[in-house]
């Protein structure tokens, strides 16, 4: 029976008059990373701190490794590690020592000189927490978050404010946490740490999953031809060269330069043949398209349009 | 079952392998058992008051230049009889509040401005085990506390009036007042935001430190302002303290009451109202 680590149906939750999490339903497996995608707002941290126990559901139904997170708290703690979005060391407290007190909850831990020294802390060992920079900090927690051998750990934005190779450190633990066969579900606004890290990818905005699935299955493996101007083209005349199902799209660019975008509801319609109809549209219009390119779309494409909506019709 | 199987060659057992061994993340979850994490617990909480300065300064110092000062010079008036031997119960009963009240209500009011007690809600540590540890805690300063303020009224030509059953009495009424004690602090870091804490705890410091007979029997008050002041816990604790270790005499049924009622009045409403967040 392959029970998964996290399942969450129809969640809501609500603060007062407002509405932070409405009806929304994932499933993480075992054994994998999940990564809860979305803006600030979305529902991200509401819905990971019901799944760790520390707020109740207003509605829905919440299963964490087959147990509901308030009534099978006992049995759930040992089991499942939290990385909280900062805070939850006491300031006076010096980072290895408070990493041996956590230690010293668990059967059989890691040993914690040895993930100080992974997580690059060993220098600051006996630093106490509040002259931790906050990169170190959020090491600190996210050691915390694994020693003690969890099944399941939760990471509410494990790499906000890390600089680049302490993030690196600590997508090399998400990587070997997921080999360990430890579930993961992190939250993140980065598009690059979820397109790396995760195996499943839910896209949250305003509270409701608005699109799941692997980086790949997400980006649809779409791929869109892109160039730019100098100045305006006749966007009708090359729609209608174009085969049915596609898409232009126009962009200020920098210097008063025109950039386009033209994608197709069918991916396999953009093949060689869509390049060449391309060109020879260009050709015929005499219009020099340059930096033309045929790109992958990344998952930031999709979030952006699933989430970015404010900012793109502006 | 073959007999056979023992001829295949097998990795050698145990031992770090720097790779492809099995990862030091492999899952092994498992709760330590419950008097593990209540120590380890403690003894954070122990270094972590006896480090923060401020709170060195309010259980140590203060108590100790109390103790000093009013016994070496005769600024106060603390009645006939040796000084010393009028002034150490007081101190040693605010030594025992500045720890179990003032210093646990700060502490813990931080820690849950912090994200503390939620963080330590997420693991295997249950809330008993971290009330059972806090106690332990600050049963431990007050150890230490009591420890350097009685060798140094002993240094002053402290003698007090000893007896096995005034030993046992003091010790009963020191921990009867540390849960009274307690029970507040935890009321108020709770229920009120870290800077309120912060201010009311000093602030009740204070209040009871000028009119809880530390420093003076409130038989000095005028009567209504003593029948007030004896209902205080820190009056129960250093009046019945001064009965046993400078008169000799047993304390007052009264005081073991008064700190009884404290206790379980702040103990329920501590437990009903305690927000974790």
């Amino acid at each position: 029976m392959d029970t998964a680590a996290v399942e969450v149906v129809d969640l809501v939750k609500r603060y007062g008059a407002t509405t932070a999490v409405s009806g929304l339903t994932f499933r993480a497996r075992r054994g994998a990373v999940t990564a809860l995608l979305g803006p600030n707002g979305a529902g991200k941290t509401s819905t990971i701190e019901i799944c760790e126990g520390f707020r109740r559901a207003d509605g829905g139904r919440v299963r964490v490794l087959g147990m509901d997170p308030v009534t099978d708290a006992g049995a759930l703690k040992p089991r499942v590690g939290v990385m909280p979005q900062s805070g939850g060391v006491p300031t006076g407290a010096r980072a290895a020592e408070w990493l041996r007190l956590m230690a010293s909850f668990h059967a059989s831990p890691v040993p914690p000189d040895l993930l100080l020294e992974r997580l690059g802390l060993t220098s600051v060992g006996r630093t106490p927490f509040r002259r931790l920079s906050g990169g170190q900090q959020q090491r600190l927690s996210l050691a915390c978050a694994v020693i003690g051998r969890p099944e399941l750990v939760f990471l509410d934005e494990p790499t906000a404010g890390l600089d680049p190779q302490a993030r690196i450190a600590t997508w090399d633990l998400v990587s070997e946490l997921r080999e360990a066969g430890v579930a993961v579900i992190l939250t993140t606004h980065h598009m690059e740490e979820a397109e790396r890290l995760a195996d499943h990818v839910v896209i949250i905005d305003r509270g409701e999953v608005v699109a799941e699935g692997t980086p790949a299955e997400l980006a649809g493996g779409r791929r869109e031809v892109c160039f730019s101007t100098s100045s305006p083209i006749d966007t009708d005349t090359l729609r209608a060269a174009l085969p049915a199902g596609s898409r232009i799209s126009s962009a200020h660019g920098v210097g008063g330069r025109r950039e386009y975008v033209i994608g197709t509801d069918d991916p396999a319609a953009l093949g060689p043949g869509f390049l060449a109809t391309v060109t020879a549209w260009c050709a015929s219009a005499d219009v020099l398209a340059e930096d033309l390119r045929v790109r992958r779309r990344t998952l930031e494409d999709v979030f952006l349009e699933l989430t970015g909506r404010e900012l793109r019709e502006s | 079952m073959t007999e056979h199987t023992s001829s295949t060659t097998a990795p050698a057992p145990g031992g770090a392998r720097p790779a492809g061994g099995p990862s030091l993340f492999a899952p092994a979850p498992g709760a330590a058992p419950m008097w593990r994490m209540v120590g380890a617990q403690a003894g954070m909480e122990l270094r972590v008051m006896l480090r923060h300065g401020e709170q060195f300064l309010l259980t140590m110092v203060i108590p100790v230049l109390l103790l000093v000062g009013f016994s070496l010079t005769s600024v106060l008036d603390v009645g006939e009889g040796s000084r010393v031997d009028a002034l150490t119960p007081g101190v040693l009963a605010l030594a025992v509040m500045s720890t179990s009240f003032t210093g646990l209500a700060i502490g813990t009011g931080f820690e849950r401005r912090y994200g503390v007690l939620k963080r330590l809600g997420a693991t295997p540590l249950s809330r008993f085990g971290l009330l059972a540890a806090k106690t332990l805690a600050v049963l431990g300063v007050q150890t230490i506390q009591i420890a350097v303020l009685c060798a140094v009224a002993l240094g002053l030509g402290w003698n007090p009036a000893l007896s096995l059953g005034g030993v046992a009495a003091a010790i009963a009424l020191v921990l009867l007042a540390t849960a009274a004690f307690s029970s507040l602090a935890l009321l108020m870091a709770g229920t009120l935001r870290a800077e309120a804490t912060l201010a009311a705890a000093n602030l009740v410091y204070i209040l009871l430190l000028g009119l809880g007979g530390v420093l003076f029997p409130i038989t000095a008050f005028p009567p209504a302002l003593a029948t007030m002041a004896s209902a205080l816990p820190i009056t129960a604790l250093s009046s019945g303290l001064r009965a046993l270790l400078t008169d000799g005499s047993l304390p007052s049924l009264g005081a073991f009451a008064v700190l009884t009622v404290w206790a379980l009045v702040c103990g329920v409403l501590a437990a009903r109202l305690f927000r974790w967040e």
